[in-house]
Protein backbone atom coordinates (compact mmCIF):
# COMPACT_ATOMS: atom_id res chain seq x y z
CA UNK A 1 0.00 0.00 0.00
CA UNK A 2 1.52 3.60 -0.83
CA UNK A 3 1.19 5.69 1.95
CA UNK A 4 -1.16 8.77 1.72
CA UNK A 5 1.19 12.49 2.26
CA UNK A 6 1.54 15.31 0.69
CA UNK A 7 4.50 14.45 -1.08
CA UNK A 8 1.97 11.60 -2.64
CA UNK A 9 -0.46 14.63 -3.72
CA UNK A 10 2.36 16.64 -4.93
CA UNK A 11 3.53 13.37 -7.08
CA UNK A 12 0.55 12.27 -8.59
CA UNK A 13 -0.17 15.87 -9.08
CA UNK A 14 2.83 15.93 -11.44
CA UNK A 15 1.56 12.85 -12.99
CA UNK A 16 -2.15 13.79 -14.15
CA UNK A 17 -3.42 11.47 -10.83
CA UNK A 18 -2.43 8.01 -12.69
CA UNK A 19 -0.54 6.52 -9.74
CA UNK A 20 -3.38 6.33 -7.09
CA UNK A 21 -4.04 2.78 -6.24
CA UNK A 22 -7.77 1.43 -5.38
CA UNK A 23 -8.10 1.40 -1.45
CA UNK A 24 -8.73 -1.59 -0.74
CA UNK A 25 -8.42 -5.10 -2.98
CA UNK A 26 -11.39 -6.91 -4.15
CA UNK A 27 -10.94 -10.67 -3.51
CA UNK A 28 -12.02 -14.33 -4.53
CA UNK A 29 -12.99 -15.86 -1.08
CA UNK A 30 -10.55 -18.68 0.10
CA UNK A 31 -11.46 -21.62 1.38
CA UNK A 32 -10.78 -21.09 4.94
CA UNK A 33 -10.22 -18.83 7.20
CA UNK A 34 -8.44 -18.16 10.98
CA UNK A 35 -11.39 -15.54 11.88
CA UNK A 36 -14.97 -14.59 9.42
CA UNK A 37 -16.24 -11.86 10.78
CA UNK A 38 -20.07 -10.45 9.22
CA UNK A 39 -20.52 -7.41 8.69
CA UNK A 40 -18.14 -5.36 7.20
CA UNK A 41 -19.55 -1.67 8.82
CA UNK A 42 -17.46 0.47 11.35
CA UNK A 43 -17.32 -2.53 13.97
CA UNK A 44 -17.30 -5.44 11.90
CA UNK A 45 -13.97 -4.02 10.40
CA UNK A 46 -12.26 -2.46 13.30
CA UNK A 47 -12.39 -5.60 14.97
CA UNK A 48 -10.99 -7.17 12.00
CA UNK A 49 -8.35 -4.28 12.58
CA UNK A 50 -6.88 -4.22 15.54
CA UNK A 51 -7.56 -8.50 15.51
CA UNK A 52 -4.08 -8.02 13.18
CA UNK A 53 -3.01 -4.56 14.95
CA UNK A 54 -2.71 -5.74 18.21
CA UNK A 55 -3.25 -9.86 17.81
CA UNK A 56 -1.14 -10.19 15.10
CA UNK A 57 -4.22 -12.41 13.47
CA UNK A 58 -4.56 -11.89 9.56
CA UNK A 59 -5.94 -14.68 8.09
CA UNK A 60 -9.06 -12.81 8.65
CA UNK A 61 -12.30 -12.60 6.29
CA UNK A 62 -14.98 -9.62 6.46
CA UNK A 63 -17.98 -10.68 5.09
CA UNK A 64 -20.86 -8.27 3.67
CA UNK A 65 -24.10 -8.58 2.52
CA UNK A 66 -24.21 -5.06 1.24
CA UNK A 67 -21.36 -2.92 0.49
CA UNK A 68 -19.01 -1.68 3.40
CA UNK A 69 -20.01 0.94 5.63
CA UNK A 70 -23.52 0.99 3.90
CA UNK A 71 -25.52 0.33 6.76
CA UNK A 72 -25.70 2.57 10.22
CA UNK A 73 -21.70 3.69 9.78
CA UNK A 74 -23.22 5.56 6.52
CA UNK A 75 -25.96 6.50 8.60
CA UNK A 76 -25.69 8.07 11.60
CA UNK A 77 -25.29 11.66 12.51
CA UNK A 78 -21.18 10.91 13.54
CA UNK A 79 -21.28 12.16 16.78
CA UNK A 80 -18.27 11.27 19.27
CA UNK A 81 -18.90 11.52 23.17
CA UNK A 82 -18.02 9.80 25.75
CA UNK A 83 -19.89 11.43 29.23
CA UNK A 84 -22.11 7.73 30.05
CA UNK A 85 -22.79 8.02 33.91
CA UNK A 86 -22.03 3.80 34.13
CA UNK A 87 -17.97 2.98 34.92
CA UNK A 88 -18.06 0.46 31.83
CA UNK A 89 -19.79 2.56 29.26
CA UNK A 90 -17.81 5.44 30.45
CA UNK A 91 -14.15 3.24 30.00
CA UNK A 92 -15.66 1.88 26.35
CA UNK A 93 -16.59 5.42 25.07
CA UNK A 94 -13.64 7.17 26.60
CA UNK A 95 -11.44 4.39 24.99
CA UNK A 96 -13.00 4.82 21.43
CA UNK A 97 -12.80 8.76 22.15
CA UNK A 98 -8.75 8.59 22.67
CA UNK A 99 -8.50 6.31 19.74
CA UNK A 100 -10.49 8.67 17.12
CA UNK A 101 -8.00 11.62 18.40
CA UNK A 102 -4.99 9.65 16.99
CA UNK A 103 -6.60 7.63 14.26
CA UNK A 104 -6.29 9.50 11.06
CA UNK A 105 -2.59 9.18 11.90
CA UNK A 106 -3.24 5.48 13.28
CA UNK A 107 -4.49 4.41 9.76
CA UNK A 108 -2.64 6.94 7.23
CA UNK A 109 -6.40 8.01 6.65
CA UNK A 110 -8.26 11.16 6.80
CA UNK A 111 -11.18 10.45 8.77
CA UNK A 112 -11.71 13.96 10.14
CA UNK A 113 -12.18 14.03 13.24
CA UNK A 114 -12.98 17.45 14.77
CA UNK A 115 -13.22 17.93 18.84
CA UNK A 116 -15.60 20.92 18.30
CA UNK A 117 -17.09 19.85 21.67
CA UNK A 118 -20.68 18.36 22.55
CA UNK A 119 -23.29 19.58 24.91
CA UNK A 120 -26.11 18.20 25.91
CA UNK A 121 -29.24 20.78 26.83
CA UNK A 122 -30.88 20.71 30.18
CA UNK A 123 -34.38 21.57 29.70
CA UNK A 124 -36.27 20.60 32.85
CA UNK A 125 -35.14 20.88 36.28
CA UNK A 126 -34.85 16.74 36.46
CA UNK A 127 -32.37 16.89 33.54
CA UNK A 128 -30.32 19.31 35.36
CA UNK A 129 -30.05 16.85 38.61
CA UNK A 130 -29.42 14.39 36.01
CA UNK A 131 -26.63 15.70 33.90
CA UNK A 132 -24.43 17.52 37.32
CA UNK A 133 -24.62 13.75 38.60
CA UNK A 134 -23.20 12.75 35.16
CA UNK A 135 -20.67 15.71 35.53
CA UNK A 136 -19.47 13.99 39.33
CA UNK A 137 -19.45 10.50 37.78
CA UNK A 138 -17.82 11.62 34.93
CA UNK A 139 -15.03 13.14 37.37
CA UNK A 140 -14.33 10.00 39.14
CA UNK A 141 -14.20 8.26 35.71
CA UNK A 142 -11.47 10.29 34.32
CA UNK A 143 -13.53 11.93 31.52
CA UNK A 144 -13.80 16.18 30.78
CA UNK A 145 -16.81 17.09 30.80
CA UNK A 146 -18.69 20.92 33.35
CA UNK A 147 -22.04 21.45 33.73
CA UNK A 148 -22.17 25.13 32.11
CA UNK A 149 -24.26 27.55 32.41
CA UNK A 150 -26.95 29.08 30.12
CA UNK A 151 -25.03 32.82 29.74
CA UNK A 152 -21.94 29.79 28.54
CA UNK A 153 -24.30 28.08 26.61
CA UNK A 154 -24.98 31.27 24.57
CA UNK A 155 -21.45 32.32 24.08
CA UNK A 156 -20.74 28.75 22.81
CA UNK A 157 -23.59 28.92 20.42
CA UNK A 158 -24.89 31.93 19.68
CA UNK A 159 -28.04 30.76 17.44
CA UNK A 160 -29.54 29.23 20.68
CA UNK A 161 -32.64 30.40 22.25
CA UNK A 162 -32.36 30.13 25.83
CA UNK A 163 -35.87 31.14 27.16
CA UNK A 164 -38.13 29.38 24.86
CA UNK A 165 -41.91 28.64 26.50
CA UNK A 166 -41.65 25.10 26.20
CA UNK A 167 -38.41 24.28 26.21
CA UNK A 168 -36.08 27.02 28.33
CA UNK A 169 -32.50 25.91 28.82
CA UNK A 170 -31.31 25.60 32.00
CA UNK A 171 -27.82 24.66 31.24
CA UNK A 172 -26.04 21.57 29.62
CA UNK A 173 -23.50 19.13 30.01
CA UNK A 174 -20.01 20.34 28.13
CA UNK A 175 -17.64 17.80 26.68
CA UNK A 176 -15.48 19.74 25.22
CA UNK A 177 -13.07 16.68 23.59
CA UNK A 178 -16.37 15.18 22.55
CA UNK A 179 -16.85 15.77 18.23
CA UNK A 180 -17.76 14.87 14.88
CA UNK A 181 -15.70 12.79 12.47
CA UNK A 182 -16.28 11.85 8.59
CA UNK A 183 -18.23 8.70 9.07
CA UNK A 184 -17.55 6.84 5.51
CA UNK A 185 -14.15 7.61 5.89
CA UNK A 186 -14.04 6.00 9.28
CA UNK A 187 -15.39 2.39 7.39
CA UNK A 188 -13.07 3.45 4.67
CA UNK A 189 -10.05 4.18 6.51
CA UNK A 190 -10.37 0.50 8.57
CA UNK A 191 -11.00 -1.40 5.05
CA UNK A 192 -7.82 -0.32 3.55
CA UNK A 193 -6.09 -0.81 6.53
CA UNK A 194 -7.44 -4.52 6.68
CA UNK A 195 -7.09 -5.09 3.01
CA UNK A 196 -3.24 -3.94 3.45
CA UNK A 197 -2.90 -6.55 6.38
CA UNK A 198 -4.13 -8.74 3.61
CA UNK A 199 -7.63 -9.29 5.07
CA UNK A 200 -10.29 -10.20 2.66
CA UNK A 201 -13.08 -8.15 2.51
CA UNK A 202 -15.97 -9.89 0.49
CA UNK A 203 -18.65 -7.39 -0.31
CA UNK A 204 -21.85 -8.38 -1.94
CA UNK A 205 -21.84 -11.42 -0.50
CA UNK A 206 -24.41 -12.91 2.24
CA UNK A 207 -24.31 -15.21 5.07
CA UNK A 208 -27.19 -18.19 4.68
CA UNK A 209 -26.47 -20.59 7.51
CA UNK A 210 -23.61 -20.94 10.13
CA UNK A 211 -22.60 -24.44 10.31
CA UNK A 212 -21.35 -26.05 13.76
CA UNK A 213 -20.40 -29.85 14.83
CA UNK A 214 -20.24 -30.45 18.58
CA UNK A 215 -21.35 -27.04 19.77
CA UNK A 216 -18.34 -25.24 17.88
CA UNK A 217 -18.54 -23.22 14.87
CA UNK A 218 -17.17 -24.83 11.73
CA UNK A 219 -17.88 -22.50 9.10
CA UNK A 220 -20.54 -20.37 7.42
CA UNK A 221 -22.69 -21.00 3.94
CA UNK A 222 -22.96 -17.59 1.95
CA UNK A 223 -23.85 -16.78 -1.07
CA UNK A 224 -20.45 -17.30 -2.57
CA UNK A 225 -19.87 -20.78 -1.34
CA UNK A 226 -18.99 -22.43 2.13
CA UNK A 227 -15.88 -20.88 4.03
CA UNK A 228 -14.37 -22.82 6.71
CA UNK A 229 -13.32 -20.84 9.62
CA UNK A 230 -12.04 -21.02 13.49
CA UNK A 231 -13.93 -18.24 15.47
CA UNK A 232 -16.45 -16.32 13.84
CA UNK A 233 -17.67 -12.66 14.85
CA UNK A 234 -21.28 -11.36 14.44
CA UNK A 235 -21.42 -7.71 14.35
CA UNK A 236 -24.38 -7.08 12.15
CA UNK A 237 -26.28 -4.14 14.28
CA UNK A 238 -30.18 -3.92 13.49
CA UNK A 239 -29.74 -7.63 11.56
CA UNK A 240 -28.03 -9.83 14.65
CA UNK A 241 -31.46 -11.47 15.51
CA UNK A 242 -31.13 -13.19 12.45
CA UNK A 243 -27.33 -14.17 12.35
CA UNK A 244 -28.27 -15.87 16.00
CA UNK A 245 -31.06 -17.43 14.59
CA UNK A 246 -29.12 -19.31 12.45
CA UNK A 247 -26.49 -19.99 15.04
CA UNK A 248 -29.41 -20.90 16.97
CA UNK A 249 -29.77 -18.87 19.57
CA UNK A 250 -31.75 -15.48 20.75
CA UNK A 251 -30.90 -12.39 22.40
CA UNK A 252 -32.57 -9.68 24.05
CA UNK A 253 -32.69 -7.55 21.00
CA UNK A 254 -35.20 -5.56 19.18
CA UNK A 255 -34.82 -3.72 16.06
CA UNK A 256 -36.40 -0.31 15.82
CA UNK A 257 -35.59 2.08 12.81
CA UNK A 258 -33.96 5.21 13.81
CA UNK A 259 -33.96 8.22 11.71
CA UNK A 260 -32.13 11.55 10.31
CA UNK A 261 -32.22 14.18 8.13
CA UNK A 262 -29.88 17.05 7.09
CA UNK A 263 -30.54 20.18 5.93
CA UNK A 264 -29.08 22.38 2.54
CA UNK A 265 -25.95 23.79 3.28
CA UNK A 266 -25.69 27.00 4.81
CA UNK A 267 -22.50 29.54 5.97
CA UNK A 268 -20.77 28.66 9.15
CA UNK A 269 -23.33 29.15 12.30
CA UNK A 270 -22.68 26.56 15.24
CA UNK A 271 -18.94 25.05 15.91
CA UNK A 272 -20.31 22.90 18.34
CA UNK A 273 -22.61 19.59 18.56
CA UNK A 274 -25.81 20.20 19.97
CA UNK A 275 -28.06 17.48 21.66
CA UNK A 276 -31.50 18.00 23.46
CA UNK A 277 -32.72 14.79 24.81
CA UNK A 278 -35.82 16.30 26.09
CA UNK A 279 -37.23 17.12 23.05
CA UNK A 280 -35.03 14.28 21.67
CA UNK A 281 -33.01 16.00 18.78
CA UNK A 282 -30.11 16.21 18.07
CA UNK A 283 -28.09 18.95 15.48
CA UNK A 284 -24.23 20.04 14.36
CA UNK A 285 -23.25 21.57 11.07
CA UNK A 286 -21.41 19.66 8.69
CA UNK A 287 -17.85 20.46 7.01
CA UNK A 288 -20.23 21.21 3.85
CA UNK A 289 -22.21 23.48 5.94
CA UNK A 290 -25.41 21.19 6.36
CA UNK A 291 -27.51 20.63 9.75
CA UNK A 292 -27.43 17.09 10.16
CA UNK A 293 -30.35 16.64 12.49
CA UNK A 294 -30.78 12.91 14.53
CA UNK A 295 -34.89 12.30 14.87
CA UNK A 296 -36.50 10.18 16.84
CA UNK A 297 -36.60 6.34 16.84
CA UNK A 298 -39.92 4.15 15.74
CA UNK A 299 -41.94 3.00 18.97
CA UNK A 300 -42.26 -0.63 17.13
CA UNK A 301 -39.95 -3.31 15.63
CA UNK A 302 -39.41 -2.83 11.87
CA UNK A 303 -36.60 -3.33 9.42
CA UNK A 304 -37.83 -0.79 6.93
CA UNK A 305 -35.00 1.60 7.04
CA UNK A 306 -37.06 4.57 6.82
CA UNK A 307 -38.90 5.65 10.28
CA UNK A 308 -42.09 7.23 10.58
CA UNK A 309 -42.94 10.41 9.67
CA UNK A 310 -44.12 12.02 13.03
CA UNK A 311 -40.95 11.56 14.57
CA UNK A 312 -39.59 14.39 12.01
CA UNK A 313 -42.13 16.66 12.65
CA UNK A 314 -41.60 16.67 16.51
CA UNK A 315 -37.75 17.03 16.11
CA UNK A 316 -38.65 19.76 13.86
CA UNK A 317 -40.85 21.53 15.96
CA UNK A 318 -38.48 21.46 18.97
CA UNK A 319 -35.58 22.31 17.35
CA UNK A 320 -37.32 25.72 14.89
CA UNK A 321 -38.52 26.79 19.31
CA UNK A 322 -34.86 26.48 20.14
CA UNK A 323 -32.91 27.67 16.94
CA UNK A 324 -35.36 29.92 15.43
CA UNK A 325 -32.75 30.25 12.88
CA UNK A 326 -33.21 26.89 11.12
CA UNK A 327 -36.70 27.95 10.43
CA UNK A 328 -36.99 28.40 7.07
CA UNK A 329 -33.51 25.98 5.94
CA UNK A 330 -34.95 23.31 3.38
CA UNK A 331 -34.20 19.58 4.13
CA UNK A 332 -32.79 17.71 1.35
CA UNK A 333 -32.09 13.94 2.18
CA UNK A 334 -34.19 12.13 5.33
CA UNK A 335 -33.61 8.61 6.47
CA UNK A 336 -33.52 5.85 8.66
CA UNK A 337 -31.17 3.07 9.68
CA UNK A 338 -31.74 -0.43 11.65
CA UNK A 339 -30.80 0.03 15.25
CA UNK A 340 -30.45 -2.80 17.95
CA UNK A 341 -31.99 -1.96 20.78
CA UNK A 342 -31.21 -3.88 24.61
CA UNK A 343 -33.28 -3.29 27.14
CA UNK A 344 -30.56 -1.48 29.28
CA UNK A 345 -29.39 0.17 26.61
CA UNK A 346 -26.09 -0.89 26.42
CA UNK A 347 -24.48 -3.02 24.33
CA UNK A 348 -23.70 -6.65 24.17
CA UNK A 349 -20.13 -7.71 23.47
CA UNK A 350 -19.93 -11.30 24.22
CA UNK A 351 -19.54 -14.67 24.18
CA UNK A 352 -22.55 -17.12 23.10
CA UNK A 353 -23.86 -20.20 23.55
CA UNK A 354 -21.92 -21.32 20.16
CA UNK A 355 -18.20 -22.33 21.11
CA UNK A 356 -15.87 -20.03 19.07
CA UNK A 357 -18.91 -17.47 17.88
CA UNK A 358 -18.32 -14.36 19.21
CA UNK A 359 -20.64 -11.33 18.69
CA UNK A 360 -20.79 -7.41 19.01
CA UNK A 361 -24.42 -5.73 18.89
CA UNK A 362 -26.73 -3.98 20.59
CA UNK A 363 -25.40 -0.48 20.45
CA UNK A 364 -28.93 0.56 19.90
CA UNK A 365 -28.75 4.38 18.69
CA UNK A 366 -24.98 4.75 20.11
CA UNK A 367 -22.99 2.90 17.72
CA UNK A 368 -20.84 5.40 15.40
CA UNK A 369 -18.96 7.03 18.71
CA UNK A 370 -17.50 3.79 20.25
CA UNK A 371 -16.72 2.34 16.98
CA UNK A 372 -12.57 2.05 17.30
CA UNK A 373 -13.24 1.01 21.32
CA UNK A 374 -15.92 -1.62 20.30
CA UNK A 375 -13.60 -2.89 17.45
CA UNK A 376 -10.52 -2.82 20.18
CA UNK A 377 -12.76 -5.20 23.11
CA UNK A 378 -14.34 -7.39 20.49
CA UNK A 379 -10.81 -8.33 18.79
CA UNK A 380 -9.33 -8.96 22.46
CA UNK A 381 -11.99 -11.36 22.97
CA UNK A 382 -12.08 -13.34 19.70
CA UNK A 383 -7.98 -13.23 19.84
CA UNK A 384 -8.02 -14.55 23.97
CA UNK A 385 -11.58 -16.60 23.95
CA UNK A 386 -12.40 -14.35 27.14
CA UNK A 387 -13.64 -10.69 27.27
CA UNK A 388 -10.88 -8.34 28.17
CA UNK A 389 -11.38 -5.70 31.26
CA UNK A 390 -13.15 -3.72 28.39
CA UNK A 391 -16.00 -6.22 27.72
CA UNK A 392 -16.16 -7.71 30.94
CA UNK A 393 -19.24 -6.04 31.87
CA UNK A 394 -21.03 -5.80 28.54
CA UNK A 395 -21.41 -10.32 28.65
CA UNK A 396 -25.13 -11.59 27.80
CA UNK A 397 -25.26 -13.44 30.81
CA UNK A 398 -25.98 -9.80 32.81
CA UNK A 399 -29.59 -10.30 31.74
CA UNK A 400 -29.66 -13.51 33.23
CA UNK A 401 -28.09 -12.10 36.29
CA UNK A 402 -29.86 -8.79 36.54
CA UNK A 403 -26.40 -7.09 36.25
CA UNK A 404 -27.69 -4.52 33.73
CA UNK A 405 -25.38 -1.63 32.87
CA UNK A 406 -28.88 1.02 32.69
CA UNK A 407 -28.12 3.63 30.45
CA UNK A 408 -31.80 4.10 29.28
CA UNK A 409 -32.06 6.10 33.05
CA UNK A 410 -28.62 7.91 32.16
CA UNK A 411 -28.52 8.60 28.62
CA UNK A 412 -32.32 9.97 28.54
CA UNK A 413 -33.75 8.79 25.19
CA UNK A 414 -30.87 10.18 22.21
CA UNK A 415 -27.90 8.12 23.07
CA UNK B 1 -47.24 6.41 9.14
CA UNK B 2 -48.70 2.76 10.76
CA UNK B 3 -52.61 2.63 10.97
CA UNK B 4 -54.11 -0.01 12.86
CA UNK B 5 -57.79 -0.73 13.42
CA UNK B 6 -58.78 -0.76 17.45
CA UNK B 7 -60.59 -4.41 17.63
CA UNK B 8 -62.67 -2.85 20.31
CA UNK B 9 -64.11 0.99 19.29
CA UNK B 10 -63.54 -0.04 15.78
CA UNK B 11 -61.83 2.97 14.91
CA UNK B 12 -58.42 3.20 12.58
CA UNK B 13 -56.17 4.72 14.76
CA UNK B 14 -52.51 5.92 13.35
CA UNK B 15 -49.41 5.01 15.11
CA UNK B 16 -49.53 8.65 17.48
CA UNK B 17 -52.99 7.46 19.14
CA UNK B 18 -51.27 4.13 19.96
CA UNK B 19 -48.73 2.89 22.09
CA UNK B 20 -46.44 -0.47 21.12
CA UNK B 21 -45.56 -3.00 23.71
CA UNK B 22 -43.23 -5.27 21.66
CA UNK B 23 -43.94 -9.09 21.04
CA UNK B 24 -47.19 -10.80 21.86
CA UNK B 25 -48.26 -14.17 23.10
CA UNK B 26 -45.18 -15.08 25.20
CA UNK B 27 -46.23 -17.68 27.60
CA UNK B 28 -45.80 -16.93 31.29
CA UNK B 29 -42.87 -17.74 33.54
CA UNK B 30 -43.70 -18.29 36.88
CA UNK B 31 -41.73 -18.49 39.93
CA UNK B 32 -40.96 -22.00 39.89
CA UNK B 33 -40.05 -21.74 36.15
CA UNK B 34 -36.28 -22.84 35.56
CA UNK B 35 -33.43 -20.58 34.80
CA UNK B 36 -33.21 -20.65 31.22
CA UNK B 37 -37.07 -20.07 30.61
CA UNK B 38 -37.35 -17.21 32.74
CA UNK B 39 -34.37 -15.59 30.85
CA UNK B 40 -36.13 -16.52 28.20
CA UNK B 41 -39.56 -15.12 28.95
CA UNK B 42 -37.94 -11.55 30.30
CA UNK B 43 -35.55 -10.95 27.57
CA UNK B 44 -35.05 -13.27 24.47
CA UNK B 45 -36.96 -12.12 21.69
CA UNK B 46 -37.99 -13.00 18.35
CA UNK B 47 -37.26 -9.69 16.40
CA UNK B 48 -38.18 -11.23 13.26
CA UNK B 49 -37.53 -10.04 9.53
CA UNK B 50 -41.16 -10.67 8.67
CA UNK B 51 -44.46 -11.51 10.28
CA UNK B 52 -44.65 -10.23 13.91
CA UNK B 53 -47.41 -10.66 16.46
CA UNK B 54 -47.40 -7.70 18.70
CA UNK B 55 -49.27 -5.67 21.33
CA UNK B 56 -50.63 -2.44 20.96
CA UNK B 57 -52.78 -0.05 23.59
CA UNK B 58 -55.24 2.54 22.40
CA UNK B 59 -53.58 4.85 24.26
CA UNK B 60 -55.10 7.67 23.04
CA UNK B 61 -58.56 6.38 22.68
CA UNK B 62 -60.46 3.83 24.54
CA UNK B 63 -57.43 2.72 26.61
CA UNK B 64 -57.31 -0.74 26.17
CA UNK B 65 -54.79 -3.64 25.01
CA UNK B 66 -55.18 -5.29 21.28
CA UNK B 67 -53.20 -7.73 19.17
CA UNK B 68 -51.66 -7.08 15.33
CA UNK B 69 -49.96 -9.06 13.26
CA UNK B 70 -47.76 -6.94 10.98
CA UNK B 71 -44.91 -7.39 8.77
CA UNK B 72 -41.75 -5.65 10.04
CA UNK B 73 -40.17 -5.32 6.34
CA UNK B 74 -43.02 -4.17 4.42
CA UNK B 75 -45.15 -2.40 7.66
CA UNK B 76 -48.08 -4.53 5.99
CA UNK B 77 -51.14 -4.88 8.59
CA UNK B 78 -52.66 -8.40 8.32
CA UNK B 79 -54.80 -8.28 10.94
CA UNK B 80 -55.65 -6.98 14.41
CA UNK B 81 -57.57 -8.38 17.07
CA UNK B 82 -58.80 -8.78 21.15
CA UNK B 83 -56.41 -9.94 23.50
CA UNK B 84 -58.39 -12.15 25.29
CA UNK B 85 -56.86 -15.64 23.88
CA UNK B 86 -53.43 -17.06 24.43
CA UNK B 87 -52.92 -17.22 20.43
CA UNK B 88 -53.82 -15.75 17.20
CA UNK B 89 -57.25 -16.29 15.55
CA UNK B 90 -56.94 -19.36 12.79
CA UNK B 91 -58.04 -16.88 10.09
CA UNK B 92 -55.68 -14.76 10.57
CA UNK B 93 -52.72 -17.54 10.69
CA UNK B 94 -54.41 -18.72 7.27
CA UNK B 95 -54.44 -15.46 5.27
CA UNK B 96 -51.08 -15.05 6.49
CA UNK B 97 -49.58 -17.87 4.89
CA UNK B 98 -51.64 -17.25 2.06
CA UNK B 99 -49.91 -13.79 2.10
CA UNK B 100 -46.20 -15.32 2.77
CA UNK B 101 -45.45 -18.72 1.77
CA UNK B 102 -42.36 -19.02 3.27
CA UNK B 103 -43.58 -18.33 6.73
CA UNK B 104 -42.45 -20.40 9.34
CA UNK B 105 -45.55 -19.75 11.58
CA UNK B 106 -45.77 -17.54 14.65
CA UNK B 107 -44.44 -20.92 17.07
CA UNK B 108 -41.02 -20.28 15.56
Amino acid sequence: MKRYSAFAIAREALRFHTGWERAWRTPEAKKHYDVVIVGAGGHGLATAYYLGKNHGITNVAIIEKGWLGGGNTGRNTTIIRSNYLQDESAAIYEKARSLYETLSQDLNYNIMFSPRGVMMLAQTEHEIRGYKRTEHANRLQGIETRFISPAAVKKLLPIIELSGPRFPVLGALWQPRGGTARHDAVAWGYARACSDMGMDILQKTEVTAIQQKAGQVTGVETTRGTITTGKLGIVVAGHSGQLADMAGFRLPIESVALQALVSEPIKPCMDVVVMANTVHGYMSQSDKGEMVIGGGADGFNNYTQRGSFHHIEETVRALIETFPIVSRLKMLRQWGGIVDMTGDRSPIISKTPLGNTFINCGWGTGGFKSIPGSGWAMAEMMAKGEPGELAAGFGLDRFREGRFIDESVAAGVAH
Amino acid sequence: MLILTCPYCGINADETDLHGDGEAHIPRQGAGAAEDDFEAYLFHKKNPRGVHFERWRHVFGCGKWFHAARDTMTLEVFGTYKAQTFEPPKALINKIKKKRLDWEGYMK
